[in-house]
């Protein structure tokens, strides 16, 4: 390191005296570049960590039983709830999950054995183009497919949209826990006579579940908290969710609506509302953290 | 046994079946847009990437106001971005590699990413917006408060946190035994970060920069929040707005003919051409880093 | 050691003319050998000399990989194992690996029966329970994990989970037992321990062993057949093979001139 060389070199000679103080320079420089790093650091976390301290303390405040079960208020009046939201985002990702979830780990075994193949490369390629298609043209493609068809928006259309969206999350997820599982292991099984499906789905699946439902429960998160692509498919609703072929209100949307409103008695249900999805999008992403460090197998 | 072997087949043909069910769902995805916005492409011609009238009213629907609103807004956020998320990511990568602070702000990092866009659009319209306004009226701008600055402001931190993981992970992937060399040479660490590291990890931290834009490119909601929704060709920056994203999100619903509805789907073709293209170079560049 | 006499025993397996390889090029360059049955047949070479190719093609697991082929003939039983069902071939040839692979997700006891289980066989708990016993102390791992039969293997030491693997593929009752280099992840100890399991079982089950460690073999086969750039060099009752090896090769190699 260069502390020590300075410290043990005297100040005998000019040279060593011009070096001595070039190191003096540059180690002055190394601080400042450590100053100005953290300095950036800050500002790049701080701020951000605020407002959501700020979001969790008003947002906090408006909830209470109420809030929870209760529908929206007309246009005005004070109170009024965000349960038609709560049970909308539920019932549009369980759409969305019943379609992406087996869909996407189908995939993902796919990719994790075949990734030589043509079909391979191909597949992988467009599930990793899916991943970065904006979510409002996954919005629009819902729209032409179903929404359009039906002649109304519905919660059909916005759990397609959003399985569209999680699907990419969970092959991807898939993918990878299984290519970590090393080859000796289906090697033990097929050599004890075992089929390749059984192989697959009794001993490599199991496996790979930590990382599976991991790759699940980001793609839950990451759905729960998308509004584009539900602006025109589920639409939102005022009222309680009960058909999937109806328009549907969602958490994101009801913030979306109210926070955009006039109305500072809707600008409180938003609050409240961004509070209750925050809560659910970290809650998602702590649990997944602690599915990986307790059942992750290590290879 | 011939019940083994054709289950074996049935299995393996469902997988096939999944592999070919995804590269499908993109095909399908790309067709529908085309087929949805041909009207509009036909009727609007090439003028529709070189125009700037957006006027429902006389069906004269171009693209160029949004697209360089879409440009304005990402380049600038990129701008920002990069250089704070450079800081982050050196200072996980290098100072604070390991040990209990650094866990702490790769946990921050990662909430923080997953944080829905419609919030962090709450909280550019209640906190950025007041503070830019106040900003542009001490300078004498007319004081919108909403605009494309104050987009790019809120998108650089929406971005920030993808795009740290990423120069993260490039930072981390230069050898040890360069920086070591250079060390034991007599550099100061943030000469060997400055002149070997960086450099070193440059083209990895080029291609998560080119991922961060694709991010960028597609963020709809909190961009319809603070941008103002002006559907006007400006090149100033404080001036209202709106991109390729936010015009789609906006007028939608309320799109009244064929031909209105057609053309921002031929906007919504544009913005999946245009991400596809740069999310792909940004991943082969990323994965060439990662390969060396 | 017990004194390794060529008793005109019978022949379980035998290859002609076994060619395998990968991508157009030949590493298994035309292998015949017969290998008698009940007994310990080391299969010994330097690294890279196609002795691993070879085993793997008496399981049918060498035609799994990417580009592999294979032509000659292989006979179990006089049998050509390239007519039977590989999965049911898999089941009367067992195979231990390298490294130590205990299925991660099965407790101790699933892992016995793991063969049966993957494989849907209707069997009693009782009989479950007996096979478990059985094959573990056949293993001398009993004692050591009788109370412990419900964990995940992964706690117990890499010679006692090469032990679980190979109670394993001796649970299923194979008629061969495929050892491809079983000591070679294993401390000094636990190499011993398997050293001494293998010699028991001599009898129960035919053991192939794939090895390039020499003294090993000498210590624990009846029979040595010396593989040396595909081809098969030599083959006969160890004691002879080491102390007046045939060809000049096979000299060279017990000397250490290369491997």
């Amino acid at each position: 390191m260069a502390d020590t060389h300075n410290g043990a070199i005297g100040a005998a000679s000019t040279p060593v005296r011009k070096m001595d103080a070039a190191v003096t320079a540059r180690l002055r420089g190394d601080t400042a570049f450590r100053v100005l790093m953290l300095a950036l650091s800050f500002i790049a976390i701080v701020p951000l960590a605020l407002i959501l301290v700020y979001i969790v303390v008003r947002g906090a405040s408006s909830i209470n039983w109420a809030f929870l079960t209760q529908l929206p208020k007309p246009m005005g009046e004070a109170g009024g709830g965000i349960s038609n939201a709560i049970v909308g985002t539920v019932i549009l990702i369980v759409i969305a999950s019943v379609i992406s979830i087996p869909l996407g780990i189908l995939a993902g075994i796919f990719l994790s054995e075949r990734s030589q193949s043509r079909l391979g490369t191909v597949a992988r390629l467009s599930v990793e183009t899916l991943m970065g298609i904006p979510s409002i043209v996954i919005g629009i493609v819902a729209y032409t497919w179903i929404v359009k068809p039906m002649g109304h928006f519905s919660s059909l259309s916005g759990g397609v949209a959003l399985a569209m969206i999680m699907l990419p999350v969970i092959t991807l997820a898939t993918e990878e826990t299984l290519l970590l599982i090393p080859m000796t292991l289906r090697e033990a099984a097929l050599a004890l006579g075992v089929s390749y499906p059984r192989m697959i789905t009794r001993v490599i699946l199991p496996s790979g579940m930590s990382g599976i439902l991991t790759g699940v429960l980001l793609a839950v998160a990451r759905g729960a908290g998308e509004t584009a692509p539900l602006l025109f498919t589920a639409f939102g609703s005022p009222f309680m969710a009960a058909n999937i072929f109806k328009p549907m209100e969602s958490l994101p949307h009801t913030i979306f609506y109210y926070a955009t409103s006039p109305y500072p008695e809707w600008q409180a249900l938003a609050w409240g509302a961004s509070f209750v999805l925050l809560v659910l999008v970290l809650a998602l992403n702590v649990i997944t953290k602690l599915v990986t460090s307790r059942w992750k197998i290590q290879f | 046994m011939k019940s083994e072997r054709t289950s074996d087949t049935a299995f393996r043909t469902l997988l096939v079946l999944g592999g070919i069910a995804v590269s499908v769902l993109l095909i399908a995805i790309f067709l529908s847009l085309l087929l949805a916005s041909r009207g509009a492409i036909v009727a609007n011609g090439f003028r529709f990437i070189t125009g700037s009238e957006w006027d429902p009213v006389t069906n004269s629907f171009h693209s160029l106001a949004f697209v360089v609103g879409t440009l304005i807004t990402s380049l600038i956020a990129l701008v920002i971005a990069t250089i704070l998320a450079l800081a982050l990511a050196i200072l996980m990568g290098e100072y604070f590699r390991s040990g209990p602070l650094s866990a702490i702000m790769r946990t921050s990092v990662e909430l923080l990413a997953g944080i829905p866009s419609v919030v962090y659009g709450f909280i550019g319209l209640f906190f950025f917006v007041p503070v830019v306004r106040v900003f542009q009226a001490a300078l004498g701008l007319p004081p919108f408060g909403v605009g494309m600055f104050t987009t790019a402001l809120l998108l650089a931190f929406m971005i920030l946190p993808y795009s740290a993981s990423i120069a993260r992970e490039m930072i981390t992937l230069v050898p040890s035994d360069l920086k070591e060399a250079a060390l034991s040479l007599g550099a100061t660490p943030s000469e060997t970060i400055w002149k070997v590291t960086l450099p070193y990890a440059s083209s990895g931290i080029m291609g998560g920069v080119l991922l961060s834009l694709g991010r960028a490119l597609g963020e709809t909601m909190a961009v319809t929040m603070v941008i103002g929704n002006a559907n006007v060709l400006t090149f100033n920056i404080f001036a209202p707005g709106n991109t390729m994203a936010s015009v789609i999100a906006n007028e939608f619903s309320e799109a009244s003919s064929n031909v209105y509805l057609a053309s921002l789907i031929e906007i919504g073709l544009l913005l999946f051409v245009v991400s596809t293209l740069i999310n792909i170079v940004g991943k082969v560049v990323v994965n060439r880093m990662a390969a060396r | 050691m017990e004194d390794s006499v060529l008793t005109n025993g019978k022949t379980i397996l035998e290859t002609r003319a076994l060619v395998a390889g990968f991508d157009g090029k030949d590493i298994v360059k035309s292998v015949s050998l017969a290998v008698p049955e009940g007994r310990i047949t080391a299969v010994m070479g330097p690294s890279g000399c196609g002795k691993t190719t070879f085993m793997r093609c008496i399981n049918r697991m060498h035609e799994l990989a990417a580009n592999a082929q294979v032509s000659g003939e292989v006979l179990l039983d006089g049998e050509d194992v390239y007519r039977i069902n590989p999965i049911l071939l898999r089941r009367r040839i067992g195979m231990v690996f390298q490294r130590p692979n205990p299925f991660p997700t099965m407790s101790i006891y699933e892992n016995v029966v793991a063969g049966y289980n993957l494989n849907g066989a209707r069997m009693s708990r009782v009989e479950r329970d007996r096979i478990v016993e059985e094959t573990l102390r056949r293993v001398t791992l009993w004692d050591e994990v009788k109370d412990a039969l419900y964990r995940r293997g992964t706690f117990l030491s890499g010679g006692q989970q090469q032990r679980l693997c190979i109670a394993r593929a001796l649970a299923m009752k194979p008629e061969i037992l495929l050892l491809d280099e079983p000591t070679s992840a294993l401390d000094p100890k636990a190499t011993a321990a398997i050293e001494e399991l293998v010699v028991s079982l001599k009898g129960v089950v035919t053991i192939i062993q794939v090895t390039h460690n020499i003294p090993q073999a000498a210590r624990i086969s009846d029979y040595t057949a010396f593989i040396h750039l595909g081809e098969l060099v030599e083959f006969g009752p160890t004691k002879t093979l080491f102390t007046v090896p045939k060809d000049k090769r096979t000299e060279e190699y017990l000397s250490g001139k290369f491997g």
